[in-house]
């Protein structure tokens, strides 16, 4: 049977369905393909959709089933962010300058995602190099939010989450580095997970700052992004910083999820001016829910909150500006050569023309803060007031067990609304960057939609690194009450 | 007006590893362009360097043989740049936190071995990855990635040097004690060791460093010789005229024996060095360190006051023995072997040397005569079994097809007679067979004797001692 | 407001940005409040506080000295915007 309405499938139903044999991998994938096919046009979630490769992937996995393999992504596709690298696929990061490149290799989290069984059926949109909070950034298209066209899916990993919001990918990968997965899962009403540092392997997934990405799945519910956690978590030969510790069950961690006398952080400095009264209701109604259902709710505080933003856009900014050197024209991607033929302007301009407005931006800022004249001043300053962050998530975790807060000010935006107004973009990340700077593990989960005009809310729920576990069942718990 | 020189060398030395510094490619030794490289030699979107323990350990090994502090907290820096031999356009080094720190080489004032004892001291040692090769043509250049992401050591010494001799003696010192350790073959020839220089002038009596000038990546050491004398005159010359040295970078050409600026813009780089977040520090515990301190081989320098002392051998001849680890073992195992020290030197010195300089032939790779058959050819040498001729014979013997020589000295009856009645026998012959020497010896012509005794040695096929034979000949003559 | 310290100029020779007058202007004007913005973090005393470089604070990760297959030439050099059989090509480098 083709046509299996994918609308609202999660990969666990998909799974149940597959193990029962109501469907095969095949039928499914074709149901997803079509599903793209009808729906995007109208989303424009995805850069390109690898229907052969993904019928071919689904085929070989319904053989491994019948060969008698049962894994909870046997013949699962998913919707990939530009930003990884899948052996035979373009990978541009929505960007110019790396048209024609084919990648090489797999990824690791792409390989242990082929490992279990799970399909990369399409590259899904996002802010060129992963820079910006709307994905309107990417130089080929415009990604709207499903849930309300005329405003963005949030970003990065905008495509990412409109995929699975649109119904039209049952779960994807994006990656975090300020926000990126949990600012447009909550923007378009998904469950979006930041592991903690070192938890996935950055191997192969096409670095912004490198001290602060972090692989992440966008699914429909809580469960799906422990399934896909559980397949890509673990250390990597490949990737020094991606820490050898054991890998528990996540799923199984979510079993009989309960907040009974948990104790609950309530930032203060995250509940401000600013922040969207709507969006304050939504996330205070969550955490009164938490209360009612015996979670120990106190108000805590994270003094240096105010600085994470400068923080971060000296840090992610200045690893940037050496991290994108190497998109030069000479190995791969755009090469674009001046009159007088020289290597310089073989340099100049193949990175002016391949570079949209706001990489340039940050490189510019990542560069001038290394410079010499400016590093201590501005570089080195920011690395000790990232040690102050990370010192206020250490004393609010000697007394709690999570934190909850928004996870932006505002719900989805309008189209074009900030694009001319980069610091107001910038300061829209203020609930997001802290737990990359800390090195934290976060999810945002639905919490709700505005009165007005129904726009998804996400609640923002933290805990410390490689306490995944406890994010999960927290989740979960919160999940059901919502 | 006299200038004193200051001289700097930054040394760059590839280290003995198996594969580069942040993959798992092999070290190329490839002549075939862009064989030995892979994602991250290429800097390709998402590729990520991973650190090689053995290139940590070399360099702490020559840290530890160098007297340097070995740092208990280490980190990698990124050196940004933008040229085609480095694939991301960055290089991973380390700047602010390096492996080994201080440190310095022991030389002679002049260069000279007659000089004083002089310390060149080191500023710190640290680890990095070499760049690729670029290759230039007609209408375009070329890259090969093979060499990118060599493991690299730089010493960086201080500007203690004040010639070109002393240069060479620094270099040669750092050489010897760096190939001791096993931790790079210093292969001038393939640019295993290559170093840029920094020279200044100034005038005596002031302590203030003239302005340097460096000359940048040359790879044999006649050339850092005839770069610095140049560079010298050049300088002395520019200060004589009332003129001023420009601080700049200059290449150069061995082929006209000068420098030239290189108009580079050096000086006008930014290289916004910061700490490489894809690496993580390396804090070096001591028992780490310890463990490494043990594989270290004893240094040239100790070894040759050892030699002395223990073995009372010339300190000439301790240097010489000492300056090749092969050579010195060969010694020492001559001597465990039973051999007495001073003949065991002489003889390695002397003879052996020249049979293998005769025939091109590295002790190292020395198979027929053994430190076991060398020891026991000088016993029989030292119990006066067999005299000096034979010895040599011998050892040319053993040397061309091997062998023990107590064996061949029984088996061919080569020992020598000291028996004096089978001495005297001969002497009797001697005597009889050649009246004339013999009248003019009593007439007085007492350098006949020497020929008499010459006539014994042929009599008795030269295993007489020619010392009895002198005896039994002077006996006999006098009887009359 | 708008600080002058940060010299897009100089910058864009760093990381080889080719800017008419117009986007030079553009990114100074947008990038002065940006410096602005950052320059709060003056406003605290940091003395005694390490750096925090890393993702987390962990230290000696190293790779054992094992050989790995490299990629074969044909892939290396197939992304490449112009190569020659053996070697990346690129304009000739006047030294």
């Amino acid at each position: 049977m083709a046509g299996i309405d994918i609308s609202s499938l999660s990969v666990a139903s998909a799974q149940d369905a597959l193990r029962r044999g109501d469907f095969t991998s095949v039928e499914l994938t074709q149901s997803v393909l079509d599903a793209i096919a009808a729906k995007d046009g109208a989303i424009g979630a995805y850069l390109t959709v690898d229907a052969e490769g993904a019928l071919a992937g689904a085929a070989e996995a319904d053989a491994r089933r019948r060969a008698g393999e049962d894994r909870d992504l046997l013949g699962i596709p998913v919707a990939m962010k530009d930003i990884f690298n899948v052996k035979g696929q373009p990978c541009t990061c929505a960007s110019r300058i790396l048209e024609g490149y084919v990648a090489p290799f797999d990824a690791t989290v792409v390989a242990r995602l082929r490992a279990e069984g799970a399909i990369p059926c399409g590259r899904v949109n996002m802010d060129e190099f992963a820079m910006g909070a709307s994905t309107e950034h990417s130089a080929f298209q415009v990604t709207r939010n499903p849930v309300a066209p005329d405003r963005v899916p949030g970003g990065s990993s905008g495509g990412s989450a409109a995929a699975v919001a649109g119904g039209i990918a049952l779960a994807s990968l994006g990656t975090d580095t300020g926000g990126s997965i949990r600012q447009p899962a909550s923007f378009c009403g998904c469950v979006g997970l930041k592991p903690s540092y070192g938890r996935v392997s950055r191997y192969g997934v096409t670095a912004f700052a490198s001290s602060l990405d972090q692989v992440g799945p966008i699914a429909r519910d809580v469960e799906d992004a422990a399934i896909l956690l559980q397949a890509i978590a673990g250390a990597d030969p490949h990737d020094q910083t991606c820490l050898d510790r054991p890998v528990p069950d996540y799923r199984a961690a979510l079993a009989g999820a309960s907040l009974e006398g948990l104790r609950i952080g309530v930032p203060k400095e995250y509940f401000v001016e600013g922040t969207d009264p709507q969006v304050m209701a939504l996330v205070r109604a969550a955490i009164e829910k938490a209360a009612a259902a015996g979670a120990r709710v106190e108000e805590i505080s994270l003094p240096h909150t105010e600085y994470a933003i400068a923080v971060y856009y000296i840090v992610a900014t200045a690893e940037a500006s050496a991290n994108l050197a190497r998109f030069d024209g000479v190995r791969y991607g755009r090469r674009e050569v001046g009159p007088d033929g020289s290597l310089q302007s073989l340099y100049d301009l193949s990175r002016t023309h391949g570079f949209g407005p706001e990489v340039k931006r940050r490189i510019l800022l990542g560069t001038w803060v290394l410079s010499s004249g400016y590093y201590d001043a501005y570089y080195n300053r920011a690395l000790k007031v990232r040690t102050l962050v990370r010192r206020d998530f250490e004393a609010a975790f000697a007394k709690v067990d999570a934190i909850l807060c928004p996870v932006a000010p505002t719900p989805a935006f309008k189209l074009d609304s900030t694009v001319n107004d980069p610091l107001q973009a910038y300061l829209c990340d203020a609930f997001t960057v802290p737990a990359n700077l800390a090195g934290l593990c976060g999810v945002s989960i639905p919490c709700g939609r505005t009165a007005d005009l129904g726009l998804p809310v996400g609640l923002q729920i933290l805990c410390p690194p490689f306490e995944e576990p406890r994010l999960l069942r927290i989740a979960r718990a919160m999940e059901t009450l919502l | 007006m006299h200038y004193l020189v200051n001289i700097g060398l930054e040394t760059h030395v590839q280290l003995k590893t198996r594969t580069k510094m942040f993959c798992g490619c092999l070290l190329s030794t490839e002549t075939e362009p862009n064989t030995n490289v892979c994602p991250v030699c290429l800097g390709l979107p998402g590729a990520l360097p991973r650190a090689n323990k053995e290139a940590v350990k070399l360099v702490v090994m020559s840290g530890l043989m160098l007297g340097c502090e070995i740092a208990r907290h280490a980190e990698f820096a990124r050196k940004n740049y933008f040229y085609p031999d480095m694939s991301k356009n960055y290089q991973i080094s380390q700047s602010g936190a390096p492996l080994c720190l201080g440190g310095g080489v022991e030389i002679h004032e002049g260069g000279v071995p007659s000089g004083a004892p002089k310390r060149i001291r080191l500023d710190h040692i640290h680890l990095e990855e070499d760049a690729a090769k670029i290759n230039h043509y007609a209408r375009h250049s070329g890259v090969d990635y093979n060499r990118c992401g060599t493991p690299l050591m730089e010493i960086v010494g201080m500007p203690d040097l004040a010639s070109p001799d002393e240069a060479m003696e620094y270099l040669q010192r750092l050489r010897e004690i760096l190939v001791y350790a096993g931790v790079s073959d210093c292969n001038l020839e393939d640019g295993n060791m290559r170093s840029d220089v920094n020279v200044s002038l100034r005038p005596e009596g002031s302590d203030a460093l003239g302005t340097k000038v460096e000359i940048k990546n040359m790879n044999t050491f006649k050339g850092i010789h005839a770069a610095l004398e140049f560079e010298i005159a050049r300088q002395t010359a520019l200060l004589q005229a009332g003129g001023a040295v420009v601080q700049e970078t200059r290449r150069w050409d061995g082929d006209l024996g000068e420098t030239f600026s290189m108009r580079t813009k050096e000086n006008a780089h930014d290289y916004r060095y910061f700490p490489e977040p894809d690496l993580l520090p390396v804090d070096l515990t001591e028992e780490q360190v310890e463990a490494w301190r043990a594989l270290l081989p004893e240094a040239p320098e100790a070894k040759r006051e050892r030699f002395q002392s223990q073995f009372g051998i010339p300190a000439y001849d301790a240097g010489v023995l000492a300056a090749q680890k092969p050579l010195a073992d060969f010694f020492e195992a001559t001597v465990a072997a039973g051999a007495p020290a001073k003949p065991a030197a002489n003889w390695i010195m002397g003879d052996l040397l020249r049979l293998l300089g005769a025939a091109s032939l590295d002790i190292a790779d020395l198979r027929t005569v053994t430190p076991a058959s060398l020891a026991s050819l000088l016993k029989l040498v030292e119990a006066k079994t067999v005299n000096g001729p034979t010895a040599k014979e011998l050892l040319e013997e053993i040397f061309e097809k091997g062998g023990d020589p107590d064996a061949i000295v029984k088996e061919r009856g080569l020992a020598q007679v000291s028996d004096a009645g089978a001495v005297e026998a001969f002497a009797r012959q001697a005597i009889d067979a050649n009246p004339k020497p013999v009248a003019e010896f009593r007439a007085g012509k007492k350098a006949s004797l020497q020929f008499l005794v010459g006539q014994v040695m042929k009599l008795s096929k030269g295993k007489a001692n020619p010392k009895l034979a002198a005896e039994a000949l002077a006996k006999l003559l006098a009887e009359g | 407001m708008s600080d002058s310290s940060l010299d897009v100029a100089h910058v864009c020779a760093l990381a080889h940005f080719d800017l008419s007058p117009e986007e030079m202007a553009r990114f100074q004007r947008e990038l002065g409040p940006i410096v602005a913005y950052v320059n709060k973090l003056s406003e605290l005393d940091l003395t005694g506080i390490e750096p925090t470089q890393y993702g987390q604070p962990v230290a000696n990760v190293l790779r054992e000295d094992v050989i790995e297959p490299s990629l074969d030439r044909e892939t290396v050099l197939r992304n490449a915007p112009d190569a020659s059989e053996t070697e990346f090509r690129m304009p000739r480098i006047v030294e």
